[in-house]
């Protein structure tokens, strides 16, 4: 058996306009086969991905946001949101959708994956990582 | 522990190189890539941000790819180091992960 390592997957960018977001997803997706320790990072245009309300209808394309809601079911359960990214946006965590999963070692008691965490917290988290894939 | 950090965007067109600054932690190293090393130009808007992490961070240029620009050392705010692509294979090699900062 192979040692679990920390994985952080670090998003920057915001979700149509290129393909950043949609790839990062995939991997992750793809990389939780692998059972590692996986977090992911949103930052500067990052958070608009976990926009709520996004349709994508009128642009001919996928609107992948549902797809973070199901990330608890792979055991991806850490998304850390950095506030001044958020601020800088005018956006509140009100305007991210609700994402949860439900922990197996309590009882599955549904609890919130998104952890707003601030700029210092966020090079800590990035400073504790084995492995940092960027997108 | 220690990690690498890597920038590959002109800090006039991209956000990259400002939030690497503003996440790397002491005894970090950055190393501008590609376009990134218009970031290491003396004078800019970002000089001041760039030459304020100096001290508690390693900051490095990519020869060949300043070279490829015409950015000789000259044009360069001190404090900033030259390597080749050996030397980006050792900074990698010197730290415990490496983050691009695309």
């Amino acid at each position: 058996m192979s040692e679990t390592k920390k994985f952080l997957y670090v998003n920057r960018k915001a979700p149509y306009g290129t393909i950043y977001a949609l790839e990062s997803l995939e991997v992750v997706l793809i990389g939780a086969a692998f059972e590692q320790d996986v977090s992911l990072a949103f930052l500067d245009d990052g958070v608009f991905q976990l926009t709520k309300g996004q349709d994508t209808g009128g642009i001919g394309v996928k609107n992948f946001s549902p797809t973070f809601r199901a990330l608890g079911d792979y055991e991806v359960t850490k998304l850390y949101v950095e506030k001044e990214s958020l601020a800088e946006r005018g956006l509140t965590e009100g305007d991210l959708q609700e994402i949860t999963f439900e922990d197996e070692d309590d009882d599955y008691e549904e609890k919130p994956s998104i952890h707003l965490v601030s700029r210092s917290e966020m090079a800590d988290i990035m400073a504790d990582q084995d492995v940092v894939l960027s997108f | 522990m220690s990690t690498l950090h890597t920038v590959n965007k002109s800090p006039f067109d991209s956000g990259s190189l400002v939030s690497c600054l503003n996440h790397c932690k002491d005894g970090d190293a950055v190393l501008m890539i590609e376009d990134g090393v218009y970031g290491g130009l003396s004078g800019t808007t970002v000089s001041d941000a760039v030459q304020g992490k100096t001290d508690a961070v390693d900051i490095f240029v990519l020869s060949p790819d300043a070279d490829a620009r015409g950015l000789n050392a000259g044009r360069m705010m001190a404090g900033i180091s030259g390597v080749d692509y050996d030397g980006f294979v050792e900074l990698v090699a010197q730290h415990d992960r490496t983050q691009a900062w695309l």
